[in-house]
């Protein structure tokens, strides 16, 4: 299975890549955008053909290694 | 003493830490390559700065569990002393040795030079050398350096004097335009709560000799020779 997996900083934390590209945006003429978040992609093919195994183990990488929950949080998708 | 310094693949401070405890304080130094696990006859460890595996994923994520940080939490563990500075204070958050995150400087810029520090804790065995509000001016070379920790934490650890070092200006005032990456706090600097292991972004190895212009830095150095000393003294006192 593929797993799709977004990592983002957590609402509240000051993102500064965002604001940036925010300003960008609005001084691009783009008046009708706001808050801006730039988080990381990642594709993650997993040997599972149970798809509760394969959300374990998703979720297991996330906490452990693809995301710091202390600053960042993940969401994923599995096909 | 015998002083470790932990090379991983992109440190590269690690020869300036060696040079300072071999050459200006005359320690014995071990370079501990990544792949080691025991940890033996040591009496401190530093992780140097640098860019451990090109800082991929985050700074430190990937580093954290290199075979070394085994033996390294351990020896934290047993009250080993742990010395962290800019990417080996970001790997020592990622390893959970030290409280908090890192994010990126909040002018997203790559920032590398002197800053003022003040010494908020001289009674670490890291800054016994130093006063009380001293301030020592440091380089910093760092583009994640913006310390971030939940209100929680941040309270104990104020409550706990484990802040050791705050970015302020040359003068001594912690101010805001003092900060030059949006550190909570001004936080340049913290130790954990039993006060064995202390991460700074600052590079003191950077301003460790009078032949650099400046040689504030090694009062970190010295202040940990002193702690450990005294520690040998105080094994030598207990009965047996």
């Amino acid at each position: 299975m593929k797993a799709k997996i977004h990592v983002t900083l957590k609402q509240g934390i000051l993102d500064p890549q965002g604001k940036a590209i925010e300003h960008a945006l609005d001084s691009l003429g783009f008046k009708n955008t706001s808050n801006v978040r730039v988080g990381k992609y990642m594709e993650v093919d997993v040997n599972e053909t149970d798809k509760a195994k394969a959300d374990a183990a998703v979720k297991a990488m996330c906490e452990k290694l693809l995301a710091n929950t202390i600053v960042e949080e993940y969401r994923y998708e599995l096909q | 003493m015998k002083i470790g310094v932990v090379v991983f693949p992109g440190s590269n401070c690690d020869h300036d830490c060696q040079h300072v405890f071999k050459d200006v304080l005359g320690q014995y130094v071990e370079m501990i390559w990544h792949k080691e696990t025991l940890l033996a006859g040591l009496d401190a460890i530093v992780l140097p700065g640098g860019f451990s595996y090109g800082d991929y994923l985050r700074t430190g994520a990937i580093a954290q569990f290199s075979p070394v940080m085994g033996a390294v939490k351990e020896f934290a563990k047993s009250g080993g002393m742990v010395l962290g500075i800019c990417n080996g204070f970001q790997i020592l958050l990622e390893a959970g040795l030290l409280p908090g995150a890192m994010l990126r400087n909040k002018s997203l810029h790559f920032i590398c030079k002197d800053v003022s520090v003040k010494v908020e804790n001289a009674a670490t065995a890291f800054t016994g050398a130093c006063e009380s509000g001293q301030v020592l001016k440091i380089p910093i070379a760092h583009a994640d350096g913006n310390y971030y920790t939940d209100p929680v934490t941040l309270a104990a650890m104020q409550a706990n004097a484990q802040i050791v070092l705050r970015y302020c200006t040359p003068n001594g005032k912690v101010t805001p335009e003092a900060n030059p990456n949006g550190s909570l706090d001004n936080i340049a600097g913290i130790i954990n709560a039993e006060g064995n292991v202390l991460g700074m972004m600052p590079h003191p190895e950077r301003c460790a000799e009078e032949v650099l212009g400046n040689d504030d830095g090694k009062l970190i150095f010295l202040s940990m020779l002193e702690s450990l000393k005294g520690n040998k003294k105080q094994l030598k006192m207990m009965p047996a």
